[in-house]
């Protein structure tokens, strides 16, 4: 087993046993009448066990179908094309593309549990938080209706709702955005999943609630030590929070790393012009901003060769808009950091 | 601040009412702007920040008289130097005003009609206010697509066939139409992604350079606040909490309400973590029908003292600016360090 993994991370001196979930070559696409959309287009990836790791890209990015393919959350006409989604369990290690229904009900809330964007829309509106925590609980693991009732009130505490004897009685319309997304988060910690996939849980909400629901995130990691992959098109909130660092641009990771690293010394030239066009509080203000030219291309016209190409500033003509670029392992600096771009090919 | 205000509110309320029963009767109001005083200086851009809920959206759609304000005046300076209240006017007289004062929306996917074409959509203020002949309308029609960076060409598509960035270069082309004197732009940003933000902001200080129109700017995200604003005024629960110049809001707010504000931005400079704390907000955002008494801040502020639970702050000058709290003078609040500072400590 060792021997496969080595492989898949470049042999940059990962131990086998740290690694949770391991993504290799993910494809998604979507069969349209106007073309096939390449969502997740060749998507390599791992979370180590504990850690958090920040899946940053705008819009379109395929950062959200990526997750969702984890979990086989892909409505159609989109479908899992090709790749391997490996999940090392303390069992042993489950491949999920092609792992039949029984399989994946056992994996999802038990292993893995995903946060959504918006809680109004996945949370029921008929149905009181509680008897929805109730319900997870009681599907995936052999508990009375007492015990799971009572796991729900020390879930909801455990978030930080106040009163949380009444609060689960409560339907989601009482609660405010901030208290809908901690009880959504106090559902998907009920079975004690090894890995938490966050979608943009922080996009919905003002910044102070945000803030705090960043630092409880955390705070629960410590405490139950799951990892966490975070959905984000916020480089800050990843800085917030990661210790690893993804960034994605069409369907594609463009650069990976240990966050501060990638943060500090952005080596893609689409993380840095992400950096660049970001205003920062305490610049200097009234300037102009650096910005990106052009735009998202539409999915299903990706340009040839790097898809960043057009829009890059340190493009090389004939190669950039031939060549589709590898991915490079680079030795400085320190750790495990990967760039998939022509400028480094030469460095490996 | 020598130049005459071109948009001075003094007062400005808006209260929604609370109806229940049969008879719809009145038992509460929402104060979602209450007694709200700003100027809005000519050709300069007045930042409006706060959670949401906190009235900063009514105020923007007061001063377009979206809303028909409960209270207060709103005095314009019109182009011969007379001075009005638009608080009060009729329907019919704001036409003139109207002209002048333009919005343009959050979400460009619902803010333009998907059965118009660039043409009509651009070209709809125009004909309303009688600006000239078809011809003199479609000739300005591609001038605005050309300056907003689209292609004179597309003004026969729908709104479909266009990204959320394109799409909100045309609801700017539109804003622009009549040339506008103050425009509010309410999260006029917040959709888009942060490649195409750039653009969009670079666009806006661009267009105000050429012809010194002023900007209301209305957002949750203080860093854009920041970078774009002259003067920021905070708000918090329909009231101003604290105003004043940019720069010296940011590096050193008054009101613990800014301070809190500016320390839950998350910055994406690694070292900039090691160097802020932040400070914990208690709660959520109190209900605007519900307003608490004494200062409203008091149950989510830590430095509350006893005279905050009961005596309501005044928004009061404190070296050049203005802020509603007690204890300003006193407490040594933190802002944004200077990166430089920062880079240089690292």
């Amino acid at each position: 087993m060792s021997a496969t993994i080595d492989t898949a991370i470049g042999g940059s001196g990962v131990a086998a046993d740290d690694v949770l979930l391991e993504i290799e070559d993910l494809r998604t696409h979507f069969l349209l009448d106007d073309g096939v959309v390449c969502a997740v287009d060749g998507v390599d990836l791992r979370v180590r066990k504990g850690e958090t790791l920040a899946i940053v890209g705008e819009s379109g990015c395929g950062k959200s179908v990526m997750a969702r393919s984890i979990l086989r959350l892909v409505d159609p006409p989109g479908q899992i094309e090709g790749g391997k989604i490996t999940l090392h369990r303390e069992s042993g290690p489950v491949e999920l593309v092609g792992a039949d229904r029984k399989l994946l009900r056992q994996i999802r809330w038990n292993d893995i549990a995903m946060v959504f964007q918006e809680p109004m829309a996945s949370l029921s509106l008929v149905h009181t938080i509680g008897s929805q925590i109730v319900e997870a609980v009681r599907l995936h693991e052999n508990v009375g209706k007492a015990a799971a009732r009572n796991r729900a009130i020390e879930m909801l505490d455990r978030v930080g709702i106040p009163m949380p004897q009444r609060r689960v009685d409560a339907y989601p319309f009482e609660l405010s955005g901030g208290m809908r997304q901690r009880a959504m988060i106090a559902m998907a910690l009920a079975c004690r999943p090894s890995l938490l996939i966050a979608d943009e849980p922080t996009t919905a909400l003002d910044v102070t609630t945000q803030a705090q629901i960043l630092e409880l995130l955390r705070d629960l990691q410590d405490e139950f030590g799951m990892a966490i992959m975070l959905i984000t098109h916020d480089l800050g909130v990843a800085a917030q929070v990661a210790d690893s660092m993804a960034v994605m641009y069409l369907g594609r990771v463009v650069e990976y790393g240990g966050a501060e690293q990638v943060l500090a010394e952005p080596r893609h030239p689409y993380t840095k012009a992400l950096l660049r066009s970001m205003p920062r509080l305490g610049r200097a203000a009234r300037t102009r901003l650096t910005a990106i030219k052009g735009m998202v291309p539409p999915p299903y016209a990706r340009p040839e060769g790097c898809a960043f190409h057009p829009r890059c500033d340190a493009v090389m003509a004939g190669r950039c808009d031939t060549v589709l670029p590898r991915r490079v392992p680079l030795r400085e600096p320190v750790g495990d950091r990967e760039v998939t771009c022509l400028l480094y090919e030469e460095e490996s | 601040m020598s130049t005459e205000p071109l948009l001075s509110i003094e007062g400005l309320t808006k209260h929604f009412p609370i109806r229940t029963g049969l008879l719809g009767r009145q038992v509460g109001a929402v104060k979602a702007v209450d007694e709200v005083d700003l100027v809005i200086e000519p050709g300069s851009t007045l930042g409006l920040v706060g959670e949401s809920g906190c009235g900063k959206t009514t105020l923007g759609r007061c001063i377009v008289r979206a809303h028909d304000p409960t209270g207060g005046r709103m005095l314009y300076r019109q182009q011969d130097g007379a001075v009005i209240d638009v608080a009060g006017l009729k329907e019919k007289d704001l036409k003139t005003y109207r002209s002048e004062v333009r919005m343009i929306f959050q979400d460009p996917h619902s803010s333009l009609n998907p059965r118009k074409t660039l043409r009509e959509i651009i070209g709809e203020p125009m004909r309303v206010h009688g600006y000239g002949t078809k011809e003199e309308i479609e000739a300005r029609v591609g001038e605005l697509l050309e300056r907003v960076g689209l292609r004179p060409e597309y003004a026969n598509r729908y709104p479909h066939a266009f990204s959320g960035g394109q799409r909100q270069r045309v609801g700017i082309a539109r804003a622009l139409a009549l040339s506008p004197r103050l425009v509010v732009a309410d999260e006029a940003v917040s959709a888009l992604d942060v490649s195409v933000r750039a653009q969009i902001l670079n666009l806006l200080m661009d267009l105000q350079e050429e012809s010194g129109l002023a900007y209301l700017f209305v957002s949750h995200d203080l860093g854009i606040v920041e970078h774009v604003s002259d003067v920021v005024a905070v708000m918090y629960l329909g009231k101003v909490v604290e105003q004043g110049p940019t720069e010296d809001l940011y590096t050193k707010p008054l009101h613990p309400y800014t301070e809190a504000l500016l320390s839950a931005v998350p910055d994406p400079d690694p070292a900039a973590k090691r160097h802020r704390e932040r400070i914990k907000l208690l709660g959520d955002i109190a209900d605007p029908a519900h307003v608490p008494p004494g200062c409203p801040f008091h149950p989510r502020c830590v430095y509350a003292k006893e005279t905050c639970r009961t005596d309501a702050p005044p928004l009061r000058e404190v070296g050049g600016r203005r802020v509603a709290c007690h204890f300003a003078e006193e407490l040594e609040l933190r802002g944004v360090p200077d990166p430089d500072v920062r880079e240089v400590s690292a």
